[in-house]
């Protein structure tokens, strides 16, 4: 009699308690997803159809412009866009690959070579963790234009390649997936240290570089205040430094200078290549973002 | 926090190597040299780019160089840091990402886990489709982020007209001085949530489930396990996301800069104390000063989050 009440108040309370979750959810993702459609929406628009349209701001005008959008794109200011495109290419991948091979080569050493000095360099790099990056942007500035290095794909590119984090996050995940005896054994059969490393350790090391280098890719494509602060030409700008100028411009007012459907379409293609990495990506990063939480 | 962590393996490999010591100590020399050699190119670029531009910063600091110098850099000692320290402009921008801090972190981080709860409870395809859109808005940059919520936020593009005229009611403006701060909160926590949601849920996936069903045989529900034993055992991934958090907010400049734009006046270059060294570089070309506040910000930033992890080291299990 007392079992079967029990149960079907167990059986009922999940039932309820998981409407009330996806109503949840579903306000949850709403609100997340609500920009991102505002953004699609105002991307098929032309510049005037952003303020006067027949579909409201949440909805497609009659007028259909995204094409002409994009095709605006190649050739507004000589097609700059993809230039700006391009060079974010190039700073994420350089920067975001480059961070990522040395914090692997630091986080190997740290986890599995005893030298001197070790435990005072882990220290530091823990410290150097919680170093506000940005409070390093303006006296970089100051040392690269001594050296006639402001304005280059450098002063951008050399910065990014500084990843703490990186090598902590690789140290605190090497320290137990590579274990000591497979190196000795390899040791033992004349292995080299260089062999060990890319034969034994670096497959092993595989989750934590995926990680890493989604981390840091991310971390570069995003960065806003070390390319605005190094870089003047136009034509070496990131693509979220040039959408901001369009935006400031469009916002200053200049009847000619009022570019509102290129800064929509050129902030949504921007954004797809960082998405379709991360849908594809999936089963990499849904683990290993939470690397060095858990123990 | 270090001794625990690094401390155990270099023990472990200590105790190791019992027999034949003297060729396993000229090996072990042999061996410091290949650790040095892989710690080599990380090591040339934190010395490059991280100690050189700090202490860079501190000695740019410690002097001035302006018309009242004659153009000549002058030592001037903590003078830099006296006026950084009185300087209103400075402290209101600090007191203002310390209000952020206070109401934007406890924003996030609670709504991170309480969608990272529900996740963890349903496992059907809505809540896997979720998992994903809920996390989309961390690959995007927060430039673009902040563009489309200028959008949003904007009377002239924005649905808020739209939303609000349903009810008979007026917009409110968003980029007014007033409501600026909201909008700013709104604007990281839907760019942040995700990915702190992520942290918290692969951290909830580790748990062992049995814990739950031992739980659920002592009468407990579905509340108290959340916040018993669920919440209680992700506790070092809360502090880790909290310190990320911390010094993300701290660092305030992106979307601030980015919104600057369209909320004309609610926003002044001394919005935020990343802003003021920016403006007192680039428009004013004071870069000692800039140094100075960035100094001054970095070592608040650094004790910010040093004393955050020391009060959470019994939770965090750093020691």
């Amino acid at each position: 009699m007392t079992t079967t009440a029990t149960q079907q108040t167990l059986s009922r309370r999940p039932r309820q308690r998981r409407i009330g979750s996806h109503v949840f959810l579903l306000l949850a993702v709403l609100y997340f997803v609500v920009p991102l459609w505002w953004l699609v929406v105002g991307s098929t628009k032309s510049n005037s159809g952003l303020f006067v349209g027949s579909g409201g701001a949440l909805w497609f005008n009659d007028e259909f412009a995204l094409w002409d959008n994009v095709k605006q794109l190649f050739t507004y200011q000589g097609g700059i866009y993809w230039t700006w495109m391009r060079n974010s290419f190039v700073y994420a991948i350089v920067g975001g690959v480059g961070s990522t091979v040395l914090a692997v080569l630091a986080g190997y050493a740290l986890a599995k070579y005893r030298f001197r000095g070790r435990n005072l360099y882990f220290s530091m790099l823990l410290g150097s963790v919680m170093v506000p990056l940005t409070a390093l942007t303006i006296p970089t500035f100051v040392l690269l234009s001594q050296l006639g290095m402001i304005n280059t794909m450098w002063a951008v590119i050399l910065p990014s390649l500084l990843s703490p984090i990186g090598v902590y996050l690789v140290r605190v995940y090497a320290v137990d997936a590579i274990p000591d005896e497979m190196l000795d054994a390899g040791r033992v059969d004349g292995a080299g240290e260089l062999r060990l490393f890319f034969r034994v350790a670096l497959p092993l090391l595989r989750p934590a570089f995926v990680t890493v280098l989604l981390l840091t890719t991310v971390a570069t494509w995003n960065n806003f205040f070390l390319p605005l602060a190094v870089l003047r030409d136009p034509q070496l700008l990131p693509v979220t430094v040039g959408i901001n100028q369009w935006q400031a411009l469009s916002n200053a007012g200049a009847g000619g200078e009022q570019v509102w459907n290129l800064i929509t379409t050129g902030a949504l293609v921007s954004i797809l290549p960082l998405i379709v990495a991360f849908l594809a990506l999936q089963k990499y990063w849904q683990g290993g973002l939470s690397l060095g939480s858990i123990k | 926090m270090t001794s625990t962590t690094s401390a155990a393996p270099a023990t472990a490999q200590r105790a190791r190597p019992a027999g034949g010591r003297r060729g396993q100590s000229l090996l072990d020399t042999k061996r410091q040299w290949w650790g040095w050699l892989f710690l080599a190119p990380f090591t040339v670029v934190f010395v490059l780019f991280l100690l050189v531009p700090l202490g860079y910063a501190f000695w740019l600091s410690l002097h001035t160089k302006g018309i009242a110098t004659g153009g000549e850099s002058v030592f001037t000692g903590v003078a830099n840091y006296v006026r950084v320290f009185t300087d209103a402009d400075f402290l209101s921008g600090m007191a203002r990402v310390g209000r952020f801090v206070l109401v934007m972190v406890p924003i996030q981080i609670g709504l991170a886990v309480a969608i990272a709860l529900v996740l963890d409870t349903l496992a059907t395809r809505l809540s896997k489709a979720s998992r994903l859109l809920v996390f989309v808005p961390y690959a995007i940059p927060a430039v673009i982020g902040a563009l489309m919520w200028g959008f949003l936020y904007s009377p002239r593009f924005g649905p808020a007209n739209d939303v609000f005229g349903l009810f008979g009611l007026a917009a409110p403006d968003f980029l007014s001085r007033d409501l600026v701060f909201g909008s700013l909160v709104n604007i990281v926590t839907w760019q942040w949530v995700g990915y702190y949601m992520i942290i918290v849920y692969a951290a909830l996936r580790a748990i062992d489930p049995s814990v739950y069903e031992a739980a659920r045989l002592d009468g407990a529900g579905n509340r108290a396990i959340a916040f018993r034993i669920k919440i209680p055992m992700i506790a070092s991934s809360m502090v880790m996301i909290v310190v990320f958090a911390l010094i993300g907010t701290l660092q305030f400049f992106t979307e601030p800069t980015v919104l600057r734009s369209v909320a004309q006046g609610a926003i002044p270059t001394t919005y935020t104390p990343n802003m003021y060294a920016y403006s007192m570089a680039f428009s004013y070309s004071q870069f000692n000063y800039a140094s100075t506040i960035a100094f001054a910000l970095g070592i608040l930033v650094f004790i910010g989050s040093y004393v955050f992890l020391y009060a959470t080291r019994k939770q965090s299990g750093l020691k």
